[in-house]
């Protein structure tokens, strides 16, 4: 009987000690998610600042154009999209920045979970703390515009979904630059022409709500986008992430 | 032949102006990629020949490492 | 089919073999895009609708192609230096980028001159010009990333997966602003999207589009045997070819 050796059972031991623990990737996942959501919500600045720039940049509109509702509701469906667009746009740059700087980046890609996961993880959190706060929002914003009745749901669930593939998108810009010390403007360089699509019909789903038309097809279209985005961008960004750890 | 003259030719039953200058800027950068591609090249082959004489003329025995990168894209 | 990819990888071997293929190439495309523009501008009879600013479908259409096309090699030429390491891949990549972005903008400035006697202005939210304005922004994006590294490798790989991002796009893109254009400007006609060309008009764009390809792979040819030289100018065949030279 092998196993009565004392050796052995001292060997099969040490490996226990070391294997990994038990359901590696989903521990990894999890700790991955709440780790970027404390290290998030203890920097609050960074997950308001977006949505003052939403707001702010809202507000200029109205001045530089003319407060008259009926053209304010004629252009606002396109300027809350635009708008909140170039909100999670400016939040890309912080999605790696600080874990490439403290190099915990680098242990992420060291770690032997597979890597797309982890960083579809990180994008989830991205999202959950500017895409979807950008959603609730809008609506307030809306009122402002004096964006028509009716459209508010379709508004904020277009916004929900479509920031959802902006952040999977972005996130490959994002971790392309990461390693550039000036990356901020060459993300928004890289990133701005791939978010054309969502921004169609994301503001043709809010306009289509406006005229009374079915919404469903937009938001069918939105949720396909964010599909083929769950599917390409994670290897995408883990790739890009080799590349600019190792390079 | 679509023309009965040359100025008809030339005037383009008065579009003349946008046919002409879609073909002219076409045609110019055509010719300027390939103007670029030769210059470029040229000069490659020159620097390298220089550089190939100046070894020479050092001893073709002293391997130069020293150059990395010399022709390194502007 | 092996062997042969392997020795497609090999610098000296491309060097070589682009060499003998290049003239072929220079003189198909010289002689079919003079063919095509004096076919095309003095054969081919006027539009009934649009008279003789029809014409500029000559340039436009195959510059348009053109464009299109050549971000797809370079998105191909970046997948094959990510999967196989073949440097000569990131080498025509990083040649096709200028050359795209140019007929891009030939594209867009032959597509504006075209509206003016059409639509009356030099611009319009046009469908095709929409996406072909995205289009050069890609090409920016690439070029740029390509430049902001300073190791060469991480700019070759970091532009590959650009390319190739970018390729899975460009038909997402250009679906979305057909469908975009369709929604807000129904009524107005596309000025290339006819119903039958007769053939005496449709074969100049022929020629023309093919004369267009082989010019592109003739200044790829040419400009990645240049890259080649830049790179491996340290390499001991290519002191020999100078020395040669000589």
């Amino acid at each position: 009987m092998p196993n009565s050796d004392p050796h052995l059972v001292q060997q099969a031991d040490a490996v226990r000690l070391f294997r990994e623990p038990e359901g590696g990737a989903g521990v990894a996942i999890r700790a991955t998610l709440k780790r970027d959501l404390v290290l998030l919500m203890r920097r609050r600045s960074e997950v308001l600042n977006p949505l003052v720039f939403f707001a702010l940049v809202i507000t200029l509109f109205p001045i530089g154009i003319s407060p008259d509702p009926e053209l304010l509701a004629t252009i606002a469906p396109g300027l809350l999209w635009v708008a909140a667009l170039l909100a999670a746009l400016l939040s890309l740059d912080s999605l790696f920045r600080s874990d490439y700087e403290d190099g915990s980046l680098e242990q992420l890609l060291l770690s032997p979970q597979p890597l797309p996961a982890l960083v579809l993880a990180k994008v989830a959190v991205h999202w959950l703390l500017t895409g979807l706060p950008l959603a609730l929002m809008a609506p307030i914003l809306g009122i402002m515009l004096a964006l028509p009745a009716g459209s508010y749901a379709v508004l904020a669930l277009s916004l929900a979904l479509g920031s959802a593939s902006l952040s999977l998108i972005g996130a490959i810009g994002a971790a392309l630059t990461v390693g550039l010390s000036r990356g901020g403007v060459l993300l928004s360089l890289l990133v701005l022409p791939l978010y054309i699509p969502v921004l169609i019909f994301g503001a043709g789903a809010v306009q289509a709500a406006i005229f009374g038309e079915g919404v469903a097809a937009h938001l069918a279209i939105l949720g396909a986008l964010l599909a083929v985005a769950l599917i390409l961008a994670p290897w995408a960004i883990a790739a890009s992430l080799r590349i600019s750890i190792n390079g | 032949m679509a023309f009965e003259s040359l100025s008809a030719f030339l005037a383009m039953g008065g579009h003349g102006p946008y046919v002409w200058a879609a073909y002219g800027a076409t045609a110019a950068l055509l010719l300027g990629v390939t103007l670029h591609a030769r210059a470029e090249r040229r000069a490659l082959l020159r620097d390298l020949r220089r550089r190939a004489r100046r070894e020479q003329r050092r001893g073709a025995s002293t391997p130069d490492s020293h150059q990395e990168g010399h022709a390194r894209e502007s | 089919m092996w062997a042969f990819i392997h020795k497609l990888g090999s610098p000296k071997w491309f060097y070589g073999i682009s060499a003998r293929l290049s003239p072929w190439f220079w003189a198909a495309a010289a002689l079919l895009i003079v063919v095509g523009s004096v076919w095309g501008l003095a054969f081919a009879p006027a539009d009934y609708q649009q008279g003789n600013s029809f014409r500029i479908i000559y340039v436009h259409v195959p510059a348009a192609f053109l464009a299109q096309s050549i971000f797809v090699s370079m998105a191909i030429a970046g997948f094959v230096f990510m999967v196989w390491k073949i440097k000569v891949a990131d080498m025509a990549a990083a040649m096709m980028a200028p050359l795209g972005a140019a007929m891009t903008f030939v594209a867009l400035f032959s597509g504006a001159v075209w509206g003016v006697p059409t639509w009356g202005t030099w611009w319009m939210w046009d469908a095709r010009l929409t996406s072909m304005l995205i289009l050069l922004f890609l090409y920016f994006g690439v070029i740029a990333l390509r430049g902001a590294f300073s190791s060469r490798d991480s700019a070759s790989r970091a532009a590959s997966v650009l390319a190739m991002v970018g390729v899975i796009n460009i038909p997402i893109i250009k679906y979305s602003v057909d469908w975009w254009y369709t929604l807000h400007q129904p009524a107005t006609f596309s000025v290339t999207s006819r119903p039958a060309m007769p053939v005496e008009m449709w074969v100049p764009l022929l020629i023309m589009v093919l004369g267009f390809y082989c010019f592109f792979i003739a200044v790829t040819l040419m400009r990645t045997r240049s890259e080649i030289l830049r790179r491996e100018s340290n390499k001991r065949w290519v002191r020999e070819l100078a020395g040669e030279v000589t």
